[in-house]
């Protein structure tokens, strides 16, 4: 793949790359329609139903119904927004979701671009979406969604850095950003990072969840006081580009989480070594998604001033720590 | 550094909101989050039960009173049938008042179950809200066997019930007391010790019992400040003498109280249910003689009881005709709300729906 990459760009390479990034874009579109389908299939059991059943066999056609009607439904956009902006936010939401899987590899072999800050590089596109969000928000000229949409950007604001900070532990055992090399560490070491660096998980995991703002952090769009939150008044084809972010963000998190902290295409045992590395990075990641789908279907949702009493408090001070004494025992061992 | 000019935000919640439980609108004033003033305004609902009432016979009302507190109708049955028949100085036969108290205690644990899912949802959960609808459906499969309806019954009569219980009701129904008694452990392990709710609950919207007092606040409402005040057992109504059980107090006041009284409520309730089943007369009528029209003597009559929102009570202003001259209901909801103001002052944007659900009101009963 490397040697591929390295090729001039001429138009039979030009016609591969395209090819394959279509090929990604499928594979991540057809993820986000069968994790919502998923998702709700998971939340039913957990609530004694059966979720979607009657839209094709299983009902396995539901989303692709659900999607065929958002983009059916007639664009509206309030007569005092403010038109440009509220046109562009899906975007500016949603055009880094894609972006960002850009570095992700699935396997030594599945990847695209090998990006030596690869992690960064992740961490930092992300965050433009808070922008889309905040945008939509004042856009609308809606009172919910200038909360919703103040309460998004405080969250990712307070969120990405204990995200960035627990992950810098990790960065100091690999002495790179790039995520090949990160799961290339753990199978040197023999062990996954969520064991040395079980302080880091931890933290991760809650500020990712806060990232993806889902459920116990889902404060943005806590429906209960903010109906939709920033997406209150958009509808249609522009609501389905935000909730098609927002899962674009749920294949990425959790990929990222396969590959910095559980091994991302290595087989927990040696002698399971046969198995093909995509397998067992299928089923970890599929085993983070299922995680958030259990937490959302368990969990209440914290309020606003307490999440972030979390994230500075608690957080951040605990990643900072994390930082220091992988530090040292990195130059004490 | 100059200092930041904030300026307030005018916000309407309501009436057509996902949690202000109905048609409730409530005018918040916010600073940031916080919310400086709060204007309930209700009537959205109002469908002048009173008034109408003063044109149609007593059994004509009874159908009306399931439409107040349509989450504990059989409550409402029994609070205006309790109004006539005390006006009239009947005597109820024992089995009727056995079928009344085990309707009106499985409508408060089914009243209470609503009222533990739909707070959950508001503070962000949504399965205990299909748990609790799970368990309330069977109470309402019960109703529908003894009425033939789910939500509005019309199941009482002055001096009785309208039907029999169905054979085998009544066993049944003293299995699911101790099908419930096992399954609200799994209540309490699904929220009750769940960090993040109690860092929802607990000290939000406190308030004191003098505060609760002035108020006219009742039932879980009063009990929450450690008033110990139930009418069932402070004023006796139907065979509530009968039974043995507890009234729950808290002292906290705050959301977390009311959460504790509402789950430790539906216990009593499942025990006296259980007694009554164990009590249940085989045999007897299940309606007194009562003249074919009801006419209370000329005066006033009010009467009290204690419903799954607090006092609920009637005042019958009778001129001895088969209607009555006025009628005025006194409805829980509709008093309990009226502190929301004050306890909202100065809260976070986030505890509004906290607040007010743990308040338990339903806006049928609100407006009337």
């Amino acid at each position: 793949m490397s040697q591929f990459l390295a090729q001039p760009l001429g138009w039979g390479t030009g016609l591969i790359f395209a090819l394959s990034a279509v090929v990604l874009l499928g594979v991540v579109l057809g993820f986000v329609t069968y994790a919502i389908y998923f998702e709700r299939k998971v939340v039913g059991w957990v609530q004694f139903r059966h979720g979607p059943t009657r839209t094709g066999p299983l009902g396995l056609l539901q989303t692709v119904a659900d999607v065929l009607k958002l983009l059916l439904k007639e664009d509206i956009i309030p007569a005092l927004a403010d038109k440009p902006l509220f046109v562009l936010a899906p975007l500016i939401a949603f055009v880094p979701s894609f972006a960002v899987l850009a570095t992700l590899p699935f396997t030594e072999s599945i990847h695209f671009a090998d990006l030596g800050i690869g992690l960064l590089y992740y961490i930092a596109v992300s965050g433009i979406t808070t922008l889309g969000s905040l945008c939509g928000a004042w856009a609308a000229n809606n009172k919910y969604s200038i909360i919703g949409g103040m309460r998004a950007a405080a969250q990712m604001i307070s969120y990405e850095i204990p995200l960035i900070m627990s992950l810098v532990g990790v960065i100091l055992m690999t002495g790179s950003l790039n995520l090949i090399d990160i799961v290339n560490k753990q199978a040197e070491m023999g062990m996954w990072f969520f064991i040395p660096q079980i302080l880091g998980f931890g933290i991760f995991i809650i500020a990712s969840l806060a990232e993806l703002s889902r459920t116990p952090f889902d404060i943005v769009e806590a429906e209960s006081e903010l109906v939709a939150g920033h997406m209150t008044e958009y509808s249609g084809f522009r609501y389905a580009f935000f909730m098609l972010a927002e899962y674009v963000y749920v294949f990425g998190m959790a990929s990222i989480t396969t590959l910095v902290f559980l091994g991302g295409w290595l087989p927990p045992f040696e002698f399971l070594g046969f198995i093909p590395g995509i397998v067992w990075f299928i089923l970890k990641f599929s085993f983070m998604v299922f995680f958030y789908m259990w937490l959302r279907a368990t969990f209440p949702r914290m309020r606003a001033d307490q999440l972030m009493q979390l994230g500075w408090k608690v957080l951040l001070p605990l990643s900072l720590v994390n930082i220091f004494v992988t530090a040292l025992l990195k130059e004490l061992l | 550094m100059g200092t930041i000019t904030t300026e307030e935000m005018m916000l309407n919640m309501g009436p057509q909101h996902p949690s202000t439980h109905g048609v409730l609108r409530l005018v918040v004033t916010l600073d940031g989050e916080t919310i400086k003033a709060v204007d309930p305004v209700i009537g959205y609902l109002h469908r002048g039960t009173e008034k109408l009432a003063e044109d149609l016979n007593y059994t004509q009302i009874i159908p009306y009173t399931d439409r107040m507190d349509y989450l504990a109708a059989m409550l409402g049955n029994y609070n205006i049938v309790h109004c006539v028949e005390t006006a009239l100085g009947l005597e109820i036969p024992e089995r009727a008042e056995y079928i009344r108290v085990i309707a009106m205690e499985l409508q408060r644990i089914a009243s209470h179950l609503v009222w533990w899912g739909t707070y959950l949802m508001d503070i962000g959960a949504t399965t205990p809200f299909l748990v609790a609808f799970r368990d309330r459906e069977t109470i309402l499969n019960f109703f529908n066997e003894l009425s033939g309806a789910r939500l509005t019954y019309n199941y009482m009569r002055v001096g009785g019930v309208k039907w029999d219980v169905p054979p085998g009701w009544v066993e049944r129904v003293g299995e699911f007391v101790q099908y419930m008694k096992k399954e609200l452990a799994s209540y309490h392990q699904l929220v009750t010790g769940n960090e993040i709710f109690l860092k929802r609950v607990i000290g939000v919207g406190a308030y004191t019992a003098e505060q609760a007092i002035n108020y006219g606040l009742t039932g879980v409402t009063l009990r929450c400040t450690g008033v110990k005040w139930d009418l069932r057992r402070d004023e006796p109504y139907s065979i509530y003498d009968r039974f043995e059980f507890d009234v729950p107090t808290a002292t906290e006041g705050d959301c977390w109280a009311r959460y504790r009284l509402r789950m430790e409520e539906i216990v009593q309730s499942l025990r006296i249910v259980e007694q009554a089943v164990a009590q249940f007369p085989n045999d007897g009528d299940f309606m007194a003689k009562v003249p074919r029209v009801i006419r209370p003597p000329a005066g006033e009559c009010y009467t009290r009881m204690e419903s799954s929102k607090g006092e609920l009570g009637t005042y019958i202003y009778s001129e001895g005709k088969d209607k009555p001259y006025r009628l005025k209901f006194r409805r829980p909801s509709f008093v309990n709300l009226s502190i929301l103001p004050e306890i909202l002052k100065g809260e976070n944007m986030a505890n509004t729906v906290a607040i007010l659900g743990s308040i338990d009101i339903v806006l049928g009963e609100v407006d009337a």
